[in-house]
């Protein structure tokens, strides 16, 4: 985002471009993050709803997968995940 | 009450892109009360602290809906103007639209430096819920203790040292300051426990008159516990009783989750390094004031 | 018909507010403010005002309500004085900075301590670099005139900022005078429906009021309010000229007293001019060339105009009604001195600190200020740059 000069600025430093944070990558925070394993996913969704940065993607009511531009990689996802045999794990690829 | 898979359809305020440190449990707090705004109008309200500082670096908002920050210790006045604002524009016929009003602050905006502001808008009766995300010190500033955090905590203004072994004081019990404000609707959530937490948070912002929610946010660095556990850590606060999780509905007590098998303190305590200095005579100090809560609780709650 | 009626500053304060019927006000009491609150709340309570009236728990609330409803897109008020006004201070900084047209009576008085509810400027002086723009009023009459334009100066689009109405406690607050008020609908007429230059309450367009701004972004923000703040000098004259159609009363950002062909002169504020502009009457008739500048827009500070009105005194005192307690001067006086230097002129000034705490200020003591600067414009030297009016020794 190219920086402002003060004419153009909005009065009183209001930000009119709602959501515009997902312009901002986070995912370049991990250092491990989250393997998705398809096969082992029971559609809880538990991750979505405990993944504090929205990085949980959902279709359909179907976890389809994480999303590397946000996922800082904290592991909760993958700590939640009731799976017998996890379908989240934490590694080097995530 | 939705399922997740239903919630998961919905477009929640708060996007990807803030800030807050990885694991933190705050923005999880902000999820699950927008999955129970759903479908309505809302606007957020904050104070200053972690999560509006790490939501909103100029120029960008993870905040999807109207928000607003005004200072550290008067969001709750603040979203009582915009309330105010909101009925007498829509009485006027200005505004057609039906909104809620929400408000977040930390544990330090709301315990503490904006208790006042809290209670008036409380005693006013304006139509708000606010929310206080407790995750139990001042962490914006860097982990000062504030009114909630527990008894014997390290804390930077709190410090564990070779006299004092980290705070010496109590928290105090501000959902019971809350519910003694009369208020239609006040409850204690963790987010762990997600449905109790979407099912009060429904009731909260639908109740006609203030709300007040708790919620337990369990902040990774100022509770020294690997970023992974955060729910696990509301796990725990509940089932040792530490966090009790309950409603209080027009002065009607009750508790929402009974743990099967209450735990020991001590594995709250020892799961934390905030904590790790705590003697064997401490741990037993602190157990014995959660059971005296925890059945003044059950008295309340008609449970005993 | 424009109405004479006996009426003390606060009622004619509050028949401001009545007449312009703000969405939101949230006002806490605080002597001598209290009767604004208290009046205002009988015309809720008898439905004769649509305002949402937000009976808060203090004046830091009164403020963060105002800001919360302001950005909500109503017309927002709140009064106060004193203590009330530094205990808003934080928030009437984020007021201004969040270009939040709000209009607040602030009805001077001395900040504690010793805690004293009479009148002087500290409250208001030591908001002066808040942000907001100030009107400041010698009487009833100025009171009521000042809050009606304050709504449309601070409504401008091109200036979005806070108005502080100021009057003299007791002073002005509750003494009876004669004045003229306007029919409610004359008022409502000239200030107009409001229309909000931003809301948080248009689900089409959600904004994020108030960001964290970091070094990259803070500075543009503050450069831009400072030009709202010059902007907002000519809108204030289109305002006063507007209004003088309605009232037949001329403002300006100023008023100049018998000053033209002075030789020594003082500039106050407030109802101090009252007084004083008896003095130079009487002055005159003496045959002494003196005259007054009675400072009505504070802020935005009327720097060139106010030189170019005394660059041509000998002498010339500035009384504050406040101290800075900076070992030079109050605060007027600093920034007067400091127009009259850019301009070039070559006036001796003093200063007189004076009125503390409600001290009585009588004809005999603005008539030693005078008698000082005759001395002065005489010698041309002065001898005392920084004095006392009224303080036992
Ligand atoms: C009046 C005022 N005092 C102090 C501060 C500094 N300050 C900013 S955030 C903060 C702590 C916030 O703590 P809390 O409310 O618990 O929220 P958290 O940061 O933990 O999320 C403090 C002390 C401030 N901004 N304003
Ligand atoms: S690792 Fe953390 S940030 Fe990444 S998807 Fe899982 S819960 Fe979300
Ligand atoms: S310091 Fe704690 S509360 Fe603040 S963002 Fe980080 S994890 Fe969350």
């Amino acid at each position: 985002m190219t920086a402002k000069g003060w004419r153009d600025t909005v009065p009183g430093g209001w930000i009119k471009e709602a959501g515009n944070a997902l312009e901002y990558k986070t995912g370049n925070w991990r250092s491990i993050g989250p393997v998705f394993i398809p096969e082992n996913c029971i559609n809880c969704l538990f991750c979505w709803a405990f993944c504090p940065d929205d990085a949980i993607m959902v279709k359909d009511g179907k976890m389809v997968g994480v999303n590397y531009d946000y996922c800082k990689g904290c592991g909760i996802c993958a700590r939640e995940c009731p799976a017998k045999n996890k379908a989240l794990v934490m590694g080097e690829e995530g | 009450m939705a399922t997740l898979r239903e919630l998961a359809k919905e477009d929640l305020f708060l996007s990807s892109g803030h800030r807050m440190c990885a694991g933190c449990v705050a923005p999880v707090v902000v999820r699950m009360m927008s999955m129970a705004a759903r479908g309505r109008n809302v606007v957020v309200g904050n104070a200053t602290g972690c999560l509006e500082v790490a939501t909103t670096i100029y120029p960008y908002t993870a905040w999807k809906c109207s928000w607003i920050h005004n200072a550290f210790e008067n969001a709750a006045a603040t979203i009582s103007g915009v309330e105010a604002a909101y009925k007498a524009l829509k009485r006027k016929g200005k505004v057609e639209d039906d909104y809620k009003f929400i408000a977040f602050g930390g544990d330090g905006g709301t315990y503490d430096i904006g208790l006042q502001s809290l209670s008036g808008a409380m005693e006013r009766g304006h139509d708000i819920v606010y929310v206080c995300y407790d995750n139990g010190a001042y962490m914006n500033t860097g982990i000062q203790r504030s009114g909630a955090t527990p008894k014997f905590a390290d804390t930077t203004t709190s410090p564990a040292g070779k006299v004092v072994p980290g705070k010496t004081q109590w928290r105090k019990d501000l959902t019971a300051i809350m519910v003694a404000h009369n208020i239609p609707y006040a409850a204690q959530v963790a987010p762990s426990h997600w449905r109790d937490f979407v099912t009060k948070a429904e009731k909260a912002i639908d109740v006609d008159g203030p709300a007040f929610i708790n919620a337990l946010a369990p902040c990774p660095r100022g509770w020294r516990y690997d970023t992974a556990d955060g729910i696990e850590m509301c796990r725990l606060a509940v089932d040792t009783c530490i966090w009790p999780l309950y409603e209080v509905e027009n002065g009607v007590w009750k508790l929402t989750y009974k743990p099967k098998e209450k735990r020991p303190v001590a594995d709250f305590l020892k799961a934390q390094g905030r904590f790790r200095h705590l003697t064997d005579d401490m741990i037993q100090e602190f157990q014995e004031q959660v059971d005296r809560d925890w059945e003044a609780l059950l008295k309340r709650c008609g449970e005993a | 018909m424009a109405q004479k009626v006996a009426i003390t500053g606060n009622e004619a304060v509050a028949l401001a507010m009545k007449q312009i019927n703000p969405d939101v006000v949230a006002a806490y009491p605080i002597t001598p403010q209290t009767e604004i609150v208290q009046i205002f709340s009988t015309y809720v309570s008898n439905g004769l005002v649509d305002t949402e009236f937000v009976t808060v728990e203090s004046e830091h609330s009164a403020m963060s309500a105002s800001v919360g409803a302001a950005a909500a897109g109503a017309r927002a008020m709140t009064a106060t004085s004193a203590n009330g006004l530094a205990l808003m201070w934080e928030v009437v900084y984020i007021a201004a900075s969040n270009r939040l047209p709000i209009v607040m009576p602030v009805v001077n008085r001395a900040l504690s301590g010793p805690i004293n509810i009479h009148c002087d400027h500290s409250d208001a002086m030591g908001a002066r670099d808040s942000g907001w723009i100030q009107l400041w009023s010698e009487n009833t009459q100025e009171a009521y005139d000042n809050m009606i334009q304050a709504v449309r100066i601070a409504e401008h689009p091109q200036v979005q900022l806070p108005v502080m109405v100021c009057l003299d406690g007791f002073i002005i607050s509750h003494a009876m005078e004669n004045a003229e008020v306007l029919p409610d609908e004359v008022v409502r007429e000239f200030i107009g429906e409001y229309v909000p230059q931003k809301t948080l309450l248009d689900k089409e367009h959600p904004v994020t009021a108030g960001p964290l701004a970091f070094t990259d972004s803070y500075f543009e923000f503050k450069r831009a309010q400072a030009e709202a703040m010059l902007q907002a000098k000519p809108h204030i004259l289109e305002v006063a000229r507007e209004f003088a159609k309605i009232s037949g009363r001329q403002y300006g950002l100023f008023e100049a007293y018998k000053l033209e062909d002075a030789e020594i002169g003082i500039v106050v504020l407030g109802s101090t001019a009252g007084t004083a502009k008896n003095v130079v009457d009487k002055l005159r008739a003496q045959g002494v060339k003196a005259g007054l500048l009675k400072l009505r827009v504070f802020r935005p500070f009327p720097a060139e105009e106010l030189a170019a009105a005394l660059g041509h005194l000998k002498a010339l005192a500035v009384m504050d009604r406040a101290d800075s307690f900076n070992a030079f001067s109050g605060p007027l006086y600093a920034e007067t001195a400091a127009a009259m230097y850019d301009s070039g002129a070559q006036t001796k000034m003093v200063n007189y600190i004076y009125g503390l705490g409600g001290r009585d200020v009588g004809l005999d003591d603005i008539e030693k200020v005078y008698g000082h600067l005759a001395r002065i414009a005489e010698s041309g030297k002065v001898d005392q740059r920084l004095n006392y009016l009224g303080v036992r020794e």
